[in-house]
Order: structure tokens, then sequence, then C-alpha cells
């Protein structure tokens, strides 16, 4: 928890001394894409599944609000929360019917529903624009200051990641966590000690779908424009390249993912071309020498450290 | 006449289904293996296709030689895939192994761009062009010679895998790895050749369908998943499972295009939430799911 509240105030800090609107905008991003790896750590470190289909319901989160403002008139709050909640409903339905199989069924399934979601995003052109996207999404606006640039935007978007940050923090310590710690050592022992394992899966599928979709609605809203492009499969595979490189199952290496690898396409100049080699490569090797992620590096040396 | 046009698109949905059951194949003979869903198999059509049109297209060299080519470069693939990444993994648990083809299938997505661009490529006819008729219907003889090889590479697969001794390893560590190791097969090379002959499966499906479908580098990623849900409408991992349920999907879609074309992508998406759904052990399969 120290390394928690460290991390906030350094978070909550660091606009002072960042001026530049365009790392500001970054930085941003990076929370955004830690709000979701958040979520898929504890699914995939402790399920022990994978989501392709995390694109989706970041879509669902993004497009779903932005419709509602637009077709049924509310504001951009309720809005988001009415898109969350059927979000997460789709996602405990699949998670419900799916993750009682064996073998990685979920993976397949998850990804069909991207390509679907993805689909309909661009050949319902009269109702989402299809390609060319959704402009004119209003800001998140309390009384009558608005979340309208990208300093108000990092702060918005890093608080909501910091609150979970914590919540996730605070519920692995607990009764959950260690629950979740024995259904990750052996699914069968803890089926044994009448830990509910296939609820759990399924609320912490339910749960990072939640998140995708909350971090998709705070983009739209955000940038104030949607475009299909953002939502496809290669976003799904971005975030859970993410997770595995920065350590699932542990949120710092969430963390420690997106941050790691969100700035590098703005970095690397040459990015756009290479992108699916540079990523398919990484994640290879990582995956291939590193099993648990680069957090674990660090674990190791601090080991080290305290043995000697 | 109405007629007509519904049976051109059952015949394109039956060659389509032929590639599907293709893939499918090379789903189950990768899964009975080693227990993962391979990423990657979707990207070796697409390998086998663009080889064989740079053999065929920019070296002028004859079909039969595309066709070997196109089906020994994606089963090196296959192959390479298995020694250089998956068999060098530190954790051997399943899930990192299936991530670690993913990796390989966006890896490989982004060299086939490097090497043939975005642009899609079709492949030139195989034999005459010319439509054959019969009466009033006019068939395309690309679907025969589609369906046609499909249909004989299962049966030579069939024998392969009931009569010879490498078809038989195969079986045998996809019953029970440790009993068949203890029998004195060498497992890690059944597991190498059963990468090798999913690569050249999805060559030989890349190279039928290259000259009726226009690919690009990323039509891995769909023909894949169609392929897989194929083989999961027929049953996972299995080999009759795996035709049963390409040519059923393939006519699924047909019968789609048919109905509503601007869709017809959804159709297999679909089939496969369905099928993963309510029947998730597939038509033919046992009992796959794990009741509590």
């Amino acid at each position: 928890m120290r390394t928690f509240f460290v991390f906030a105030i350094l978070i909550l800090l660091l606009p002072l001394l960042i001026t530049n609107p365009y790392y500001l905008n970054v930085l941003a991003f990076v929370g955004l894409y830690s709000l979701v790896t958040l979520g898929l750590s504890v699914f995939i470190g402790y399920a022990g599944q994978i989501s392709l289909g995390h694109g989706a319901f970041y879509a669902m989160g993004a497009y779903g609000s932005a419709l509602l403002g637009m077709y049924a008139a509310l504001n951009p709050w309720l809005a988001t929360l009415v898109a969350l909640i059927l979000t997460s409903l789709l996602a405990w339905f699949l998670g419900y019917f799916i993750l009682r199989l064996k073998g990685h069924y979920l993976v397949m399934a998850t990804l069909a529903v991207n390509l679907i979601v993805y689909v309909l995003l661009v050949e319902l052109e009269e109702i989402t624009g299809g390609v060319s996207g959704l402009p004119g999404i209003p800001s998140f606006c309390v009384f009558s200051f608005c979340f309208a640039d990208d300093r108000s935007n990092y702060y918005l978007i890093w608080g909501v990641t910091l609150f979970f940050l914590w919540g996730v923090l605070r519920l692995l310590q607990g009764r959950v966590g260690r629950e979740l710690r024995a259904l990750k050592a052996s699914e069968q022992a803890a089926r044994a000690l009448g830990i509910p394992v296939v609820r759990y899966k399924v609320a912490a599928f339910t749960f990072s779908a939640f998140l995708a979709a909350l971090a998709g609605a705070l983009y739209a809203h955000y940038l104030t424009f949607i475009s299909p492009k953002s939502f496809d499969i290669f976003y799904s595979v971005e975030v859970v390249t993410m997770v595995l490189v920065g350590g699932a199952g542990s949120p710092w290496g969430a963390l420690l993912g997106a941050f790691f690898l969100t700035p590098l396409p703005q970095i690397l100049d040459f990015f756009e071309e290479y992108k699916d080699v540079f990523y398919g490569m990484v994640l290879m090797l990582i995956l291939i020498f590193y099993p648990e992620g680069l957090v674990s590096l660090k674990l190791k040396r601090l080991r080290r450290n305290n043995a000697s | 006449m109405d007629l007509l046009i519904l049976s051109q698109f059952v015949l394109a949905g039956l060659s389509a289904g032929a590639v599907y059951a293709l893939i499918a194949l090379g789903f189950g003979v990768v899964h009975n293996a080693t227990g993962i869903v391979n990423f990657a198999q979707g990207d070796f059509l697409v390998i086998g296709a663009f080889v064989a049109y740079s053999v065929l297209v920019s070296w002028g060299m004859p079909y039969w030689l595309a066709f070997l080519a196109a089906v020994l470069s994606a089963s090196l693939v296959g192959l390479l895939l298995e020694r250089l990444a998956l068999s060098r993994a530190r954790s051997k648990e399943i899930l990192l192994l299936v991530f670690i083809t993913v990796g390989a299938s966006i890896f490989l997505r982004g060299i086939i761009k490097e090497i043939w661009g975005k642009r899609p490529l079709i492949l030139p006819p195989v034999g005459d062009a010319r439509e054959i008729s019969l009466g009033v219907f006019a068939i395309d003889p690309q679907y025969l010679w589609i369906i046609g090889i499909t249909l004989l590479a299962f049966v030579l697969l069939h024998f392969f895998f009931r009569y010879t001794l490498w078809g038989k390893a195969i079986r045998a560590v996809a019953v029970d790895a440790q009993a068949a190791a203890l029998m004195g097969i060498p497992v890690p090379w059944v597991v190498a050749a059963s990468f090798a002959l999913a690569g050249a499966l999805g060559g030989l499906a890349g190279v039928l369908i290259g000259p009726v479908w226009p690919l690009s580098f990323e039509s891995g990623v769909h023909i894949g998943l169609k392929g897989f849900a194929a083989a999961v409408l027929g049953g996972y991992g299995s080999f009759g499972g795996a035709l049963l349920g390409g040519f059923l999907l393939g006519m699924l879609e047909g019968l789609g295009a048919y109905l509503v074309s601007s869709f017809k992508n959804l159709i297999a998406y679909g089939v496969l939430l369905l099928v993963l759904l309510l029947r998730p052990q597939g038509l033919l399969g046992g009992k796959a799911e794990e009741r509590l």
C-alpha cells in the first residue's frame, strides 16, 4: 500500500512538471491502457484464461456512451453508466457459458465477438458513421466545468485508474485475494476447498470487461471523436501483450506493461511500418524467456538483495 | 433464374468449405499433439498462397512447382515455429504457448506485409479458366479443383494416419503423450512433425483458394478464425469433424451470401459463438464440457 501512495502522489504531481500537452496526452493514454490492463491482468493471472475481445468491450463503452448520448439524449455520465451496465451484462453472459469449458475456447469466442462488433461498427453506417467515424461527442461536464483539455482529462482518467488500482490492491490483500491465489495455484485444490471457481472466473472476466468499457467511454468523451480503427482486434492483442509483458496477476505488472508499451509507437518513428513485426517479436521473446513478465525481474532482484 | 444463382452460391460455399476443412484439420493436428490452439494457422495459408504467387507470377514457373513450393514453405514455417519458438519456451503452460503462437501470427503478418506489400493478391487460375457448361449450369473449374484436391488430401491423410508408422505415432501421442514416450515414440519429433503437417495443410489451402479469393497480409486472422469455427462446429480435433464442419460452414456462408450479402462474415463468427454456447463439443465430438 505504501508503494501505491507513492505512485499516486507521483502521478498526481506529474502534470506540474510536464507542461507540453502532447506528453500529457501520451500519459493520459497510459492511464487508459492501465485501466484496461488492470482488469485484464486479474483475469489472465488468476483465471488462467485469455480474452482477445477486450477491443469489443472498449468499443461498447465508447460507442455505447456516444450513441446513447446522440440518440437517447442522455448526458455523458448517464450514457456511460448505461453503456457500462450493458457491456458488463454481455460479458457476464459470455463468461457464464464459456468459462465452464475446458481448453481455450474463450480466446476464440472473444475474438469472434470482437470481429462481430467491428463488422457492425463498419457496416451499420447510418447509426455508427461507418469507417469515417463518429465526431462531436460531448465532453464530461460537472456543472459549468468541462473536462475538455489534456490536463483535466489526465486527472479524470488517472483519478479513475488510481481508484480502481487501489480497489484491486485492497481486494487482493483480503479473502478474495487468497482465494484467487488458491485458484491460480491449483484449480482442483481450490474447488475441493469450496472456492466457487467458475463464479470467480466469470466475475473476473466481467470486471475486466467493465473496466475496458469504462476506459472506452473515457476515451470517447476525451477525444470527442471515435472510429472503428481504434477498436479492432489489434487493440485486444495490444492490451493482452501489455499484461503478459508486464506480468499477469500483479496489478503492478499490468501498469508496467502499459507504461512500457504505450509510448513506444510515439518514440519510434519507423514504428507504424514495423508495428506488427515488433509486437509479435516482443510478445514471443518475453513469453519464451520471461514467462512471468517483466515484473518478475524486479521481484527476483529484490529477493536477491534481501538475501544478501 | 434464381436456382441457377443459388447453385453458384452453393458451389462457391462448398469450395470455401473445403478450405475451412483444411484449416480445421490443421488446428486439429496441432491440438492433438500439443493441446494448444495455433493462432498462426491462418497465416500459413497466406504464406502458401503468396509463395505460390511469387513462383507463378514473378518467376513464371509452372503450377505444379508453385503448388509444391507453397506446401513446403508453409510447412517449413510451421516447423520453425515449433522448433525455434514453442519448444524453447521456459514455461510449458498451455496459456503461454497459445500466446506465443499469437505473437508468431502477428510477427508473420508483419513479415508478409514487408515481403509482398499491403495490396491484396490473386493467383492466376489453375489449368483452363473457361467455365464448364452442363446444360444451363456453368461451373467454374476452380471450384472443382479446390473440392477435388481437398477430398484427395483427406483420403491420403486418412491412410497416412491409419496405416503408416508415423501416422500411428502421431495418433498415439494424441491419446497419451507420456504413454507414447514410454513406448519409444520420439514425442518431440512427433510434435514438430504435427506442426509441419499443419503448415502443409495451411499452404495447400492457400494455393487452392488463391485463384478465387483475393488475399492480403491480414486475411490469415479471418480465414483462420473461420477454420476454427469449422473445427469447433464439427468437433474440435476430430478428422471427420473437420471435414463436416468445414463443408457445413461453407454451405451456410454460401447460402448466407445469397440472402444477405453484406453481413456474410458475421455468419461464421455467429455460428462459432452459438456452437460454443450450446454444443461446445461440436456435432461429432464427445463430451468436452467440464461439468461442475
